[in-house]
């Protein structure tokens, strides 16, 4: 137990929240001229540690450099011939050093904190990258990793790419004139629906393809009730293809109770996604932007 | 002999994993002097992964065993074990209150308490249930243990409902975190943990044999316990207190790792008898080397990634103890 002599418990708390901020400050300030510095050696043993982050990898066509993955990065399909060190927050430290990385580019939700802690004391370069369901957030992703890599042109053309692509789509939005509203459902394993609410990468998703979350008054994925989905009654309804207990087709949404009374499904407004490409929010986010709001407003793509 | 098993389980835990970092060669390094010979990773693996991680599973292991076999004795009950005492709900409710609020309302007291809060509240959460199931089982100075049991399992309901209320809130990688840590793991295994848990559990696992007396009388009844001499209200007050103690460090320290508190007291009574004198230490060695092969077989199987060991201790122990069981069950009767 910590025990301290000195000092009131909150002027304690404020105290080690302002030394947090300090070490952060202090790390920045070396990230920052790790950049710098020209000289630093380019990392050839990658490990990549969160799907969006191979996923950026692969995209600045650094793979070869990659060495390892965790069990959240399944795209693009050759990157699981890649070791896996397991889920992104339960690594083993022991495992992760075996793969012998010299670079990790983790997201930022890794864990558990104790096994990262003990892998920072190894040496082993370790960037983390933020977790953001935003267009900032996946283009200052992408700088990040690029810049890691030792590749920053690289990351300005892929950045450039991905914006493009999402300009491209939010030109198409501006002809829209009365804006959709969708629910987005995770699955549906026993005719119970779980739902996206707000901070999710669903909703990041709905919002870059210019529509509404139906659902916003809860936070992450919940079961949602037959009667608040008469309620939300969405104009569309997106649902994910092909991932076993996941999926859902057309015939079950319109054969559900309250999902098959919605306008969505009297409607035959039904889209399934691939949920890697529409969650994954690395630099596929715009090709997902586009093709959803291609089967939300029915642009031709 | 036990010992010796457990001296040749611990090489064992110390010299395999997933990187090839060799004990052996990191062992010489430091008898000679040579440590510069070594790289940075190789002493890390060692000396910060593997040998905090083989001294959590031995004080684990030992803790889970020897709390099982004193609950089962003071219970008279084969199947009870640390849990009982709502050890483990109260601990995981602690847990799962600090993975899901700690970000949000309680991030204050999480920051405060850094990377530990989660083992603090597990262990927090144990002792607290503990002692209010002890004042509800207690009246008038004396414990009713038939009470305990039954406000035990109320408490763990209680608890329960608790949880599934956190989880509902919870978000996915919450969700997650929580599964794994139900699942037990020694993967966080750090010198700071060791240094935690050990001057808790270490103590009471070699302490233990001095409660073997009083078991042995409990056996017959609690009031012929009485009759023999037992001191019967403070001999339940420190053998349930040690329990939760010994319980919630290790709980606390690795999440919930089930099993090992039923089926080591079972065994070692099955091979040399019910007689708590040497139950107790055995147990304790046992139910250390069962939990080093059982991480063993956790950290390989599936490198370089690894497996929960709640999941291992369950696979190996159950086929085990049912075969056992089957074969001798006249002598399961305590």
């Amino acid at each position: 137990m910590l025990v301290h002599r000195n000092g009131h418990p909150l002027i304690l708390i404020s105290r080690a929240i302002g030394q947090r901020f300090l070490a952060v400050a202090i790390s920045m300030v070396f990230i920052w001229s790790g950049y710098a510095s020209a000289e630093e050696p380019e990392a050839k043993r990658v490990l990549a540690i969160g799907g969006a982050v191979t996923e950026i990898v692969y995209a600045l066509g650094e793979d070869d450099r990659l060495i390892g993955r965790d069990s959240t990065s399944t795209f693009p399909p050759e990157a699981t011939n890649l070791p896996d060190v397991g889920y992104i927050r339960a690594l083993s430290p022991e495992g992760v050093l075996s793969v012998n990385p010299d670079l990790i580019l983790a997201r930022e939700n890794n864990g558990p904190p104790e096994a990262v802690d003990v892998l920072k004391s190894t040496g082993v370069t370790w960037v983390d990258v933020p977790d953001d369901f935003s267009v900032e957030g996946v283009d200052e992703n992408i700088r990040i990793v690029a810049e890691a890599l030792g590749v920053p042109q690289k990351g300005d053309e892929l950045r450039r790419r991905v914006a493009s692509e999402i300009a491209a789509v939010q030109q198409r939005l501006d002809g829209v004139r009365t804006q959709k509203t969708v629910m987005f459902v995770l699955s549906m394993r026993d005719n119970r629906i779980m739902a996206a609410g707000f901070n999710t990468a669903a909703d990041g998703i709905i919002r870059l393809s210019g529509a509404r979350n139906v659902i916003d008054v809860f936070e992450g994925y919940k079961p949602l009730s037959d009667e608040a989905i008469l309620k939300a009654a969405p104009d569309v309804i997106v649902t994910m293809a092909g991932r076993g207990d996941h999926g859902a087709d057309d015939e079950q949404v319109k054969s559900h109770p309250a999902l098959g009374r919605t306008p969505a499904a009297l409607n035959n407004e039904i889209i399934q996604v691939d949920g890697l490409l529409m969650l994954g929010f690395g630099p596929r986010t715009g090709l997902a932007a586009q093709q959803l709001a291609s089967a939300i407003y029915g642009f031709e793509s | 002999m036990l010992g010796l098993a457990l001296i040749v389980t611990a090489l064992l835990s110390l010299a395999s994993g997933a990187t090839d970092s060799s004990a052996f060669a990191v062992g010489y390094a430091y008898f000679t002097g040579q440590q510069g010979s070594l790289s940075l990773v190789e002493r890390v693996v060692i000396t910060d992964i593997r040998a905090p991680r083989t001294l959590l599973g031995i004080l684990i292991g030992a803790s889970l065993a020897v709390s099982g076999a004193i609950m089962q004795g003071l219970f008279r009950n084969p199947l009870a074990d640390p849990g009982i005492v709502g050890v483990q709900a109260g601990a995981g409710l602690g847990a799962v209150t600090f993975i899901v609020l700690g970000t949000s309302i309680l991030s204050p007291v999480s920051a405060f308490l850094g990377i530990y809060h989660v083992p603090f509240a597990a262990f927090l959460g144990g002792l607290a249930t503990t002692f209010l199931l002890y004042r509800l089982s207690t009246s008038n100075g004396v414990t009713s243990v038939a009470t305990m049991l039954l406000a035990g399992i109320a408490l763990s309901a209680m608890a329960g409902a608790i949880t599934g209320l956190l989880v509902f809130v919870a978000d996915d990688q919450q969700l997650r975190d929580l599964t794994f840590w139900g699942l037990g793991s020694l993967a966080g295994a750090t010198w700071t943990k060791v240094a935690v848990t050990a001057p808790i559990i270490l103590p009471i696992t070699v302490l233990a044999p001095m409660l073997a007396r009083g078991l042995n009388a409990m056996a017959l009844g609690e009031a012929n316990a009485g009759h023999l001499g037992v001191q019967i209200q403070p001999f339940k007050r420190v053998a349930i207190i040690a329990v939760a103690a010994a319980t919630g460090a290790s709980v606390a320290a690795s999440g919930g790792i089930g099993f090992v508190g039923i089926v080591v007291p079972h065994l070692i009574r099955i091979s040399i008898g019910p007689d708590h004198r040497y139950l107790l230490p055995a147990s304790a060695l046992a139910g250390a080397i069962m939990l080093l092969l059982a991480d063993a077989i956790a950290r390989q199987i599936v490198s370089p990634a690894e497996l929960p060991i709640g999941i291992v201790t369950a696979f190996i122990g159950a086929p085990f103890f049912l075969g056992i069981l089957l074969r001798r069950r006249s002598l399961l009767d305590i």
